[in-house]
């Protein structure tokens, strides 16, 4: 019942905290994030001050995601095998990691590597959980961007080559046109996950939402309220991009229709 | 005597352990027709998708315009013409669109000159004023058309055609072979995998009848319905004219 509208589930979240807060007084302490008192109102600035790095390191690490995936997709597509290896081994090696180990060898290890071999670039917070996303649901994307391509006919690509398109044409005007509309839905999924899964760039220091939801406990010790906020933020944050995905999903369904 | 437009010799082609074409010899002079016959499964399809790299062969040479052909289909660079059995139009394309993708992209056609070419073979398979549409929004017999059109926009010299009436309602066959037919007459070089023994009769000038991989008889369109030399070809046709 609460599928097809996501605003009545957040409806009911807001609701019950709400009600709760009203209700016992004393397990619920919503002082340190009332917005009527100065206090309050300067910790909920610091909180939602985490927003913009935690959209941004979503954003670049998705448009990364969607750019390696893609790259990997395309030669696990091939009809010869010492093509498609490198897609299998890609994706089984990748989406066997855990993202946080990934995240401390690519922010604690990858540096000594670059020092190693004479490079001088230093990854921080921001970029070492960037990368980390990224790679991480790049398999995912990979995956899902193959069986995209998969489930357009064959027809379609035969039809290309007889007249004249190469491969990556064929690819650019023809299947993927196609496909992206097929795979909107699990690439917003991927999307969703990837806003989550940037909570982890906390605790390499990076101060997005779930950072500073942790400082502000360590302070204030009130881990219930402001932990809950923290949950809205994100519950927000993905009901956004849910409903951006469908305003895209009616767009490009008509296109197909014509 | 006019040029050889296609030709294959001694081609042999493999599904796995299943030999699907076995010794394949023929040869398409330039504009000639050739209708490719013979019950499901005899490896007639295959035949046409080795012309054009859609299947790649094991054994044997295919020449076209005295060429060797490479594995790769898109070095052909859209030279044979292809109609398909289930039309394979971009469903995500306007039919003008459809038209003028491989002419702009691998002709190097500027879009005005594509468009105006899309529109004149619109206008010769009798549709112009489908332009605007989507595939989906045509019938079978329109669609199949338009996939003719897509085809001559690229003004090939030679156009296969792979049971392009076998998806149709009975109703919407005559409109693409009339097609078809102009075609022919305009002295394009043709092979056409169908059924349509009227049409064979009307505009082949070659027939060849396959069974189980092989060519089993070749002739021109008079011998091969009066007299046919094959008992397989005999049965062939006995089956499928008899009503």
């Amino acid at each position: 019942m609460f599928g097809a509208r996501p605003v009545n589930l957040f409806l009911l979240c807001a609701g019950l905290m709400v009600l709760s807060g009203c209700s016992s007084s004393a397990t619920w302490g919503w002082y340190v994030i009332n917005p009527s008192t100065p206090t309050g109102w300067t910790n909920i600035k610091f909180l939602i001050g985490g927003m913009g790095d935690t959209i941004l390191i979503s954003l670049i690490a998705a448009a990364l995601s969607i750019t390696i995936g893609l790259l990997v997709a395309l030669p696990g597509l091939s009809d010869r095998w010492y093509i498609r290896i490198w897609n299998r081994v890609y994706v089984e090696f990748v989406r066997s990691i855990p993202l946080l180990p990934m995240l401390f060898w690519v922010f604690y290890g990858l540096p000594i590597i670059f020092r190693s071999m004479g490079l001088n670039i230093p990854i921080d917070p921001f970029w070492g959980a960037i990368i980390t996303l990224a790679i991480s649901d790049s398999a995912f994307t990979a995956e899902i961007y193959r069986a995209g391509i998969q489930s357009i006919a064959k027809g379609q690509t035969e039809a290309a080559q007889t007249v004249g398109l190469r491969y990556v044409q064929t690819m650019r005007y023809v299947i993927l046109p196609q496909a992206i509309r097929r795979i909107l839905p699990p690439l917003a999924n991927q999307f969703i996950y990837i806003v989550k899964m940037s909570a982890f760039a906390s605790v390499i220091g990076m101060q997005e939402l779930t950072r500073r939801a942790n400082e502000l406990v360590v302070t204030e010790y009130r881990p219930l309220e402001i932990y809950s906020l923290l949950i809205l933020e994100y519950l927000v944050l993905v009901l956004i991009i849910s409903a951006g995905v469908r305003w895209l999903e009616r767009r490009m369904g008509s296109d197909e229709r014509g | 005597m006019a040029e050889t437009a296609i030709e294959m010799v001694g081609v042999n082609k493999w599904f796995g352990d299943f030999h699907v074409l076995k010794d394949i010899n023929l040869s398409v002079a330039e504009g000639e027709r050739v209708v490719v016959c013979g019950p499901s499964g005899s490896g007639k399809s295959t035949v046409v998708r080795c012309i054009n790299r859609l299947e790649l062969h094991q054994k044997g040479a295919i020449r076209i315009n005295g060429a060797q052909v490479t594995e790769r289909p898109e070095d052909l660079g859209g030279e044979v013409g292809m109609v398909f059995q289930q039309f394979n139009l971009f469903p995500h394309l306007t039919v003008l669109q459809n038209l003028t993708l491989g002419p702009m992209k691998s002709r190097g056609l500027s879009r005005a000159e594509a468009e105006a070419r899309a529109r004149h073979y619109l206008e010769r398979v009798r549709i112009p004023e489908q332009a605007d549409k989507r595939p989906a929004q045509l019938s079978g017999g329109q669609q199949q058309r338009v996939a003719i059109a897509r085809s001559l926009c690229m003004e090939q010299k030679v156009m296969l055609f792979d049971e392009p009436t076998s998806a149709l309602d009975p109703e919407m066959i005559s409109e693409v072979l009339d097609v078809m037919v102009e075609l022919a007459e305009e002295g394009m070089t043709m092979i056409v995998v169908t059924h349509e023994m009227g049409f064979a009769r009307k505009v082949a000038d070659q027939m060849v009848f396959m069974d189980a991989g092989e060519i089993v008889e070749t002739g021109p369109p008079a011998e091969f319905f009066e007299a046919p030399k094959s008992k397989r070809c005999q049965t062939f046709l006995s089956q499928i004219l008899s009503h």
